[in-house]
C-alpha cells in the first residue's frame, strides 16, 4: 500500500473550516477509546469533560478564566509560527511575566493607606509583558545573531524560568510570617486585577484576551507587518527578494508572542491566584501551541480552541473526582488532538490518495 | 581525591551520559535520514513508563527493557506515518507526540507510583571489575553503558563504512536526487525513524530499570530534549554525541555532588546546570562554525513524490 498525496491547486474555504471538527471529533472518538481501555465508560467521561462544565453558570465562568491565558497567549504565538519561528517555549516567557510582576505586587504590599496606589496594577502588567519580551528576546538574538535553534534554546529557558519562579517563592519573596510555606504574601487589593462584576470570578483578563484576538484580526489581515508575516511563512524566498529582514521579523515575533505570554503570566499572578507561589501555571504555554494550531493560526478559530482546550482541561478537573480518572488523561487527550488537526491540515493541502500495489 | 572516591564519581558520569547518549544516537539517525523528531522527551518517558509496568508486571528486566523499546517504535511510527507519508509539520507533530507521550506515561504509570525493583546488576568479573579506578568503570557496568557504547560504535561504523548508512545519508542530505536514483525515499525515513523511537524508549527504559529503579511521574525531567541538542552539538557525528554526553553528564553529577555538599548555592541554580549547558554549549558550537551550515540538507523538509 501506499500513500500518493496531490497539491490542491485552490484551498477549499469548507474543508478549511470542516478539518479542525473533523480532528476534533476523531480526538474525542480516540480519547473514548483510552478512556474505555481504562476500564471508564467513554459516554461519560464525554458528559463529564465537554457537556458538564458548560451546565452551570460558575463553571462556564471557569472555562472563560482558564482560557483567557491560552488564547492570550496563542494570539502571540501565531505569528511565530505562521512566520515560521519555533518559539515552543511560553510556559517560560509566561513564568517570568508572572514573576516580575507579582514582584512588584509583594514589594508594594501594606503601603499606607494615603499613599499613592493607582500606578500598582498597571506597573505590575507592564512589568509582567516586559519580562515576557525580554525573555523570549534570548532565543531570538541567538538565532539572529548566531543561528542557534531557537527550538532548543526557548524550551531549556523553560525549565530556567520554573526555577528562578521556584527559588524566588521560597526566598526572597517568601511571606517572612507565612510559617515557612514557600509562598509570597497575598497581595493587596489595589494589586489585585478587578473582577468584571461584583461576586463573580471573571476578571479583566478575559477581556485582555478578547482585545487580543481584535488586535490579531486588524494586524494580520490589515497591516503590512501581517503581510510580512504572512508572506516569510509561506513564501521565504519571495519575502527575502522583497528586501524583508529576516532578523527584525525574528525579533518582532518574538516579542509579540513574549509579551502576550508575560502579559497572561501576570493576569494570573493578579487575577486568579493573588500571591508568588513556586508553581503559577498548569502549563499553560504549552497548552496554548495547540490552540494555537488547533485554532489554524486564526484569531477567532484561536478564540474559539482556546475555548474548547479550556472546557477540556476543566471537564478534566471534574473526572479526576468524579470518575477518578487521572489528570494525564487531559494532557494525552490533547496530545492526540494536536496530532489529529496536523493529520486533517494535510487533507486540505493535498488530496490523498491511497493506492495498493507494489509500485515504489 | 581517593581513588575509590574518583573511580565512584567517573562511574556515575559514565552511568549519567548513558540514557542522553543512547536517545541522541537514535536521534541523530532519524536526522540524517532527513527527519527531526522533536518527539524523543515523549517516547523516553512512555518507554520509562511502559518498560517499568511490564517489569514488575512480569517480573522480567529483560521483557521490561524490550517492552520500553516497543513503545518508543509504536509512538514513532505514528510520528513517522504523519510527517513521512502525509507529510505533516515535523516540528508541530513533534510537540504534540512529546505532549501526547507526557500524558500517556502518566496513565500507564499511575497504578505504580511508588514501587521499586531491584535495579538492573552490574557486570562483575572476578579481579577485573576490583581493578583500582578503572574495575568498575571498564569491567563493572551495567549493560546499558555497554549497549550504548556499542550503539555509537555500529552506527558510526553503518553510517560511514556501509552501503545503507550511503543511503540514509543521501536521503537525508538531497531528497529529491536519492528518489531520482531509485532509492525509497521516504520508506528509509521511516525505518530511521522507527531507530530513533526504539532508542527513546530504550534510554527510557534505562531510567526507570536501572538509573534509578522505580516510576516517577516526568521523571525524564527534559533529558529528551537535552539528547535533540546533543545532535546538533555532536555536529551529527556519533562519536561526538558520546563525548556530549560524557560532558552533560559531568555536569550532572557535579551538580548533584555540590547539592550534597551544600557550597550555599541555591538548590534551584544548580539543578538548572544542565539546561544552562545545553544553551552554552548550542552557542558555543554556533560561534565555531560560522561557515556554512553542517546539519543534513533536507533535515526538517517533507518529501512528496511527484506521480
Amino acid at each position: 500500500m501506499r500513500i500518493d498525496l496531490e497539491a490542491r491547486g485552490t484551498r477549499s474555504r469548507t474543508l478549511e473550516v470542516a478539518a479542525p471538527l473533523i480532528a476534533l471529533a476523531v480526538a474525542i472518538l480516540i480519547g473514548g477509546i483510552v478512556v474505555a481501555l481504562l476500564g471508564k465508560s467513554p459516554a461519560q467521561a464525554f458528559h463529564v469533560y465537554f457537556i458538564a462544565p458548560l451546565s452551570e453558570v460558575w463553571s462556564l465562568q471557569e472555562v472563560a478564566v482558564k482560557a483567557a491565558p491560552l488564547v492570550l497567549i496563542a494570539i502571540g504565538l501565531s505569528f511565530c509560527f505562521r512566520a515560521n519561528l519555533w518559539n515552543i517555549g511560553a510556559e517560560g516567557q509566561f513564568v517570568m511575566g508572572g514573576l516580575a510582576g507579582g514582584a512588584i505586587g509583594v514589594a508594594t504590599h501594606g503601603m499606607s493607606p494615603d499613599a499613592q496606589t493607582f500606578w500598582i496594577l498597571p506597573a505590575m502588567l507592564a512589568a509582567g509583558t516586559l519580562a515576557g519580551i525580554a525573555y523570549a528576546m534570548i532565543p531570538a538574538l541567538l538565532r539572529a545573531k548566531l543561528g542557534v535553534s531557537e527550538i532548543l534554546t526557548s524550551l531549556m529557558l523553560v525549565y530556567l524560568a520554573e526555577r528562578t519562579l521556584d527559588y524566588f517563592a521560597r526566598g526572597p519573596l517568601r511571606d517572612p510570617k507565612g510559617f515557612n510555606f514557600p509562598q509570597s504574601v497575598m497581595f493587596d487589593d489595589v494589586a489585585r486585577l478587578p473582577f468584571l462584576m461584583e461576586g463573580e470570578r471573571l476578571h479583566v483578563g478575559v477581556l485582555f484576551a478578547l482585545i487580543a484576538v481584535a488586535i490579531g484580526v486588524v494586524v494580520l489581515g490589515r497591516t503590512l507587518f501581517g503581510f510580512d508575516v504572512r508572506l516569510v511563512g509561506s513564501a521565504p524566498k519571495a519575502a527575502r527578494f522583497a528586501g524583508f529582514s529576516d532578523a527584525r521579523l525574528t525579533y518582532a515575533a518574538f516579542a509579540i508572542s513574549g509579551g502576550a505570554a508575560g502579559l497572561a503570566g501576570i493576569c494570573e499572578v493578579a487575577g486568579q491566584i493573588g500571591q508568588i507561589q513556586p508553581i503559577i501555571s498548569p502549563g499553560y504555554g504549552f497548552t496554548a501551541i495547540i490552540v494555537a494550531f488547533l485554532g489554524r493560526l486564526q484569531p477567532i478559530g484561536i478564540l474559539l480552541a482556546g475555548l474548547i482546550l479550556s472546557l477540556s482541561t476543566i471537564g478534566g478537573e471534574g473526572a479526576q473526582i468524579s470518575m477518578k480518572l487521572p489528570l494525564d488523561m487531559t494532557r494525552a487527550f490533547q496530545g492526540i488532538l494536536l496530532m489529529c488537526v496536523l493529520a486533517a491540515d494535510v487533507f486540505t493541502r493535498y488530496r490523498v490518495r491511497l493506492s495498493f500495489g507494489s509500485r515504489a | 581525591m581517593s581513588p575509590q572516591i574518583l573511580e565512584l564519581v567517573l562511574v556515575s558520569i559514565v552511568m549519567a551520559a548513558t540514557p542522553l547518549v543512547i536517545a541522541a544516537l537514535g536521534e541523530l539517525v532519524a536526522e540524517r535520514a532527513g527527519v527531526l523528531d522533536l518527539g524523543v522527551e515523549g517516547m523516553m518517558i512512555v518507554g520509562a513508563a511502559a518498560g517499568f509496568a511490564a517489569a514488575i508486571e512480569s517480573g522480567s528486566s529483560l521483557l521490561g527493557v524490550a517492552v520500553g523499546i516497543g513503545a518508543g517504535v509504536v509512538l514513532a511510527g505514528v510520528f513517522g506515518v504523519l510527517v513521512i507519508f502525509m507529510a505533516a509539520n515535523q516540528v508541530a507533530t513533534g510537540l504534540a507526540l512529546t505532549i501526547l507521550g507526557v500524558g500517556l506515561s502518566g496513565l500507564i504509570g499511575s497504578g505504580y507510583v511508588g514501587m521499586k525493583r531491584e535495579s538492573i546488576g552490574h557486570l562483575d568479573i572476578p579481579v577485573l571489575s576490583d581493578l583500582p579506578v578503572i574495575g568498575r568503570l571498564v569491567f563493572g557496568q551495567d549493560p546499558f553503558v555497554y549497549a550504548g557504547i556499542g550503539l555509537a560504535i555500529a552506527i558510526a561504523w553503518f553510517l560511514n563504512r556501509t552501503r545503507g548508512g550511503l543511503t540514509l545519508r543521501a536521503v537525508g542530505e538531497n531528497h529529491a536526487s536519492a528518489h531520482a536514483l531509485g532509492i525509497p525515499v521516504r520508506r528509509v525515513r521511516f525505518l530511521a525513524v522507527l531507530f530513533g523511537g526504539g532508542c527513546a524508549g530504550l534510554a527510557g527504559a534505562y531510567l526507570s530499570l536501572a538509573y534509578t529503579p522505580f516510576w516517577a511521574p516526568g521523571m525524564t525531567a527534559g533529558r529528551g530534549w537535552i539528547a535533540l541538542a546533543l545532535v546538533v552539538f555532536a555536529s551529527w557525528r556519533p562519536f561526538r554525541a558520546y563525548a556530549g554526553a560524557l560532558l552533560f553528564g559531568g555536569a550532572t553529577v557535579l551538580q548533584l555532588h555540590a547539592q550534597a555538599a551544600s557550597i550555599g548555592l541555591p538548590g534551584q541554580l544548580l539543578t538548572a546546570v544542565p539546561y544552562l549547558a545545553t544553551i552554552l554549549a548550542l552557542v558555543v558550537l554556533s560561534l565555531r562554525k560560522r561557515r556554512g551550515s553542517i546539519a543534513p540538507s533536507s533535515l526538517g523538509m517533507p518529501f512528496i513524490p511527484e506521480r
